[in-house]
């Protein structure tokens, strides 16, 4: 295993953070630990390279005691941080420089180094310009670049996409994946569903410090939901009336005035609801069940709107 | 003690790589201050201070002011800017997101105030070598001085920005704390010839007063047993300072 975690907990005063959590990543997969923020994702993450020391419970990376021997460990791992810590005054060569030197690089692997991840996270184009200048996107390729500067075998990280725009989430996520198909293994956390769904070879959903469950998504999924949603408006005082005399077998969720139905098939669903509003026709949504049903359905929370 | 030398001397280079991209305006007031000192006890205070504690009233202040300078340099780097790369650039977070471990931060910082301790104290010396106030060779001695001082003041500063939480509480450490150093340890007036038995006693607590000593003595060229008290006062008070900023760090950074 890249990393053991055995029955880990984590008091903060009064608060429990983590509570009795346990994984095992196993080598060369992606990792996803999704959960709503507060949920303890980062503290485990913390836990994970060292900067945090468990209450109770132990941590093995790369089957070392992170409590004993936590140079060696970091030595071999890259974590991006869910905040750029960049140095805003320099530019990203100087930033790659900088970081070089935290893992002792010296010439002439640093300059070799640098270029390589320069070119791999695209950022030549602005290579020499500061830092402070440069756009959310951008910024957000050279903290992940800073994290693989050692090349990594576990690379961490914390949201890594959190408030970028699609097309820099989708380049993102292909380096990740070319990453991936490298051999790295990856963990990462975050609240979107999309991102774990699309990125992810295993998740474990995590809320209140605690993994809920885990799997691959689409194990998740099926265990505990059907395939198809439908999804639309409905007062909670509609809904017997309007759903009376469905008889197939169907899985309900409600958020707000929103009410979703799990089904293998929405078909007959949809014929029922449409019969019921006669030319009054509301609008369906009808979509495949994805992890933030899932989510919704062990937690009784949305992952976006969070605790 | 988990000390690498090497991760150590990694974070001194990072303030190093930032300082040096601006070094040209960092050097050029270190300069000016002396000249300021000069011009003002030059052209006032000294037409009506003639003598001071045997020899000229610049003479007098010269070694002072050196340790003053010094004292300041490393000030200014181990409570603003260590603060701010602290609590607002996090550069520590991504440190230790390295092989580098909180203790090799407090070292590598406590060195960059060293340094700043030194260019700041030593281009305060040139000026005044230049004017000849520093008789030389033996003025030469005052660059260990320079170098403790930077220690003790690095230590000093470390402890206490790792204790507040708020930016705001270093008016208090510079008006509260450094400015009286400043004024009642032995820089403007001879403290012997001024304070009765008991409160020269007390005043051996300050800290800026034993850097001083020693710099006046290395000025006179001449050396006395008191003076291993001063450097004991010193060694052994960043010593306990270090100790507890350690934890401090340990408390700030991991957690």
């Amino acid at each position: 295993m890249i990393v053991e975690v055995s029955s880990v907990s984590k008091r903060f005063g009064p608060r429990l953070a983590v509570d009795d959590l346990s994984l095992k990543v196993p080598p060369g997969v992606c990792f996803g630990l999704l959960g709503p923020n507060g949920a303890g994702k980062t503290t485990t993450l913390r836990m994970i390279y060292g900067v945090t020391r468990p209450s109770s419970g132990t941590i093995r990376v790369f089957g070392i005691d992170i409590a004993r021997d936590p140079r060696t460990v970091r030595s071999r791992l890259g974590v991006t941080l869910q905040q750029n810590v960049l140095i805003e005054a320099l530019s990203p060569e100087e930033n790659l420089r900088v970081f070089g030197r935290y893992h002792l690089l010296r010439e002439p692997e640093l300059s070799r180094r640098i270029g390589e991840l320069i070119a791999f996270l695209e950022l030549s184009s602005h290579a020499t310009v500061p830092v402070k200048h440069l756009s959310g996107g951008f910024q957000r390729r050279l903290a992940i670049a800073l994290s693989m500067m050692n090349r990594p075998e576990l690379l961490i990280l914390d949201e890594p996409t959190t408030g970028l725009d699609p097309a820099v989430r989708l380049a993102l996520w292909s380096r990740i994946r070319e990453l991936q198909a490298g051999g790295t293994t990856v963990l990462l956390t975050t609240h979107y569903m999309d991102e774990a769904q699309r990125l992810c070879d295993h998740v474990a959903i995590i809320s209140g410090g605690k993994v809920i469950d885990e799997g691959k998504p689409s194990d998740l999924i099926v265990n505990h939901l059907a395939r198809e949603t439908v999804e639309f408006d409905c007062a909670p005082e509609e809904e017997s009336a309007m759903l009376n005399g469905v008889s197939f077998p169907s899985h309900r969720l409600r958020v707000g005035r929103r009410l979703m139905i799990y089904l293998d098939d929405a078909t007959l669903l949809i014929n029922h609801i449409r019969h019921y509003d006669q030319g009054d026709r509301r609008a369906l949504v009808v979509r495949p069940t994805n992890l933030e049903d899932v989510f919704l359905a062990l937690t009784g929370t949305s992952l976006e709107g969070g605790q | 003690m988990n000390i690498s030398p090497s991760h150590a001397f990694s974070v001194w280079r990072r303030n190093a790589v930032l300082y040096r991209r601006t070094w040209m305006w960092n050097i050029l007031p270190n300069f000016f201050e002396p000249v300021f000192y000069l011009l003002s006890i030059g052209i006032g205070v000294g037409a009506y201070i003639t003598q001071m504690g045997g020899m000229s009233y610049m003479e007098f202040l010269a070694p002072g002011l050196v340790c003053v300078a010094a004292m300041n340099g490393a000030s200014f780097e181990v409570t603003y800017n260590f603060f701010v790369r602290l609590s607002y650039q996090k550069a520590y977070d991504a440190m230790l997101t390295t092989p580098i471990e909180p203790d090799d931060v407090l070292v590598g910082e406590v060195l960059w105030a060293i340094t700043r301790a030194c260019i700041y104290g030593g281009c305060f010396f040139a000026v005044i070598a230049l004017v000849g106030l520093a008789p030389l060779p033996s003025a030469l001695w005052v660059f260990p001085v320079i170098l403790l001082a930077g220690l003790l003041f690095a230590a000093i500063g470390i402890a206490f920005s790792l204790r507040i939480s708020n930016i705001d509480l270093f008016s208090f450490y510079f008006t509260l704390f450094l400015t009286p150093l400043f004024l009642f340890s032995d820089v403007f007036f001879p403290l012997h010839e001024r304070l009765s038995e008991g409160w020269l006693w007390v005043a051996e607590v300050l800290p800026l007063l034993h850097p001083v000593r020693l710099a006046r003595a290395a000025f006179r060229g001449e050396a006395s047993l008191i003076l291993l008290w001063d450097l004991a006062y010193i060694l052994a008070v960043t010593m306990l300072l270090l100790v507890w900023a350690r934890r401090g760090i340990r408390k700030r950074l991991m957690n």
